[in-house]
């Protein structure tokens, strides 16, 4: 148990520090979705499962998602009119796929 | 102020948190002790009102109260949210473009999990008051699977299925269902939330009385609640654009 609880504990610094570490906000909405699904594990560790569904739903799935079309819709905008055709069919590598947000 | 001064203020602030923190941190008790005068005291109420997730009995039963406040709270923050993406006078809606290249495992995979978790989320849900989990673990299940639909579809098929007028109802229902079992409570029993349904026998689908009921409303009310909010975000995504932009 004890072992159990101190790797998802590191787990959750290491991911927490590659979220803080990543530069770009776009690909920062990528880790900090990992960095929830640690958390998940955490809570499942400590027992709290029904902490971590909410965990799972909120900090991995919706939050991430209301980042990243944040930043898109941030971006689309400060871009030249226009440009925005560009940016909406997801660059290959941007890390689009993982929410959907990258097919309108 | 000048930077000093700010320094300064910050400091004095920064040292009385640290204090107090310290006091606080070294009269905690130890991390995996076995005494948790709060849980035996939660553990008994829940048992005494057959409801087998004790987690669930405190949200919705003997804390129910915290309950409807984090419930006003979401409505409050999605009603805000609807409202600052509302389309501006400088903005104007584009039709959605055509959906781009799907790759056929995502596709595959998506449409194969759709049913799958709409129907965890709903499991989710009814078991609240058995099995870890409840109405707005279900509801947020629930409403993130409904967009696997764009993920492995395209946003008019996703808008085809989720008209959101019903979903701002859907919401406003689940809520007003909320309070108004509250008020319930208290005419039908002693208390704002009183849990005066039937019981049940421990560990049943329809044990726990208004446990049951409150898990139900709330699903209703995150599901169509995190819908419509996603669903404004994606609308401020795809298909609103400056004015300036939709004449090219």
């Amino acid at each position: 148990m004890t072992v159990l609880l101190a790797s998802a504990l590191s787990l959750v610094a290491i991911v927490g520090t590659a979220v803080v570490a990543t530069s770009q906000p776009e690909r920062q909405a990528v880790t900090l979705s990992f960095y929830g699904l640690t958390l998940t594990v955490l809570f499942l560790a400590l027992q709290a499962p029904d902490v971590a569904l909410s965990q799972l739903g909120v900090g991995a799935a919706i939050v991430p998602l209301m980042v990243m079309l944040a930043i898109r819709s941030i971006e689309a905008r400060h871009s030249q009119p226009g440009s925005r055709q560009e940016s909406g069919d997801g660059e290959p590598g941007q890390p689009d796929e993982q929410s959907g947000g990258g097919q309108p | 102020m000048s930077h000093r001064g700010r320094l300064l203020v910050f400091f004095i602030g920064a040292g009385c948190v640290a204090a107090m923190f310290a006091v606080a941190f070294f009269r905690m008790p130890a991390f995996g002790g076995t005494m948790h005068l709060y849980r035996d005291l939660a553990v008994r109420a829940a048992v005494a009102h057959q409801t087998a997730n004790v987690v669930s009995s405190v949200d919705f039963d003997q804390r129910g109260m915290d309950t409807f406040g984090e419930e006003a709270i979401l409505l409050a923050s999605v009603v805000g949210a609807a409202v600052l993406l509302r389309p501006s006078d400088e903005e104007a809606e584009l039709r959605p473009k055509r959906p781009g290249r799907i790759l056929p495992s995502t596709k595959l995979l998506g449409y194969a999990l759709l049913p799958v978790t709409l129907l965890i989320g709903l499991d989710v849900v009814l078991h609240g008051q058995v099995t870890p989990g409840g109405g707005f673990q279900g509801g947020v299940v629930i409403a993130t699977g409904l967009h696997l639909l764009y993920v492995a579809g395209s946003y008019p098929a996703l808008d085809r299925v989720r008209p959101l007028a019903a979903f701002d109802i859907g919401e406003a229902v689940g809520g007003a269902a909320f309070g108004g079992l509250g008020i319930a409570g208290i005419v039908a029993a002693t208390s704002f939330l009183a849990n005066f349904l039937p019981r049940g026998s421990f560990g049943q689908l329809t044990s726990a009385g208004t446990v049951f009921v409150l898990n139900g409303a709330v699903g209703l009310e995150v599901g169509c609640g995190m819908v419509v909010l996603i669903a404004h975000f994606l609308r401020q995504d795809i298909i609103i654009a400056a004015k300036a932009e939709q004449a090219q």
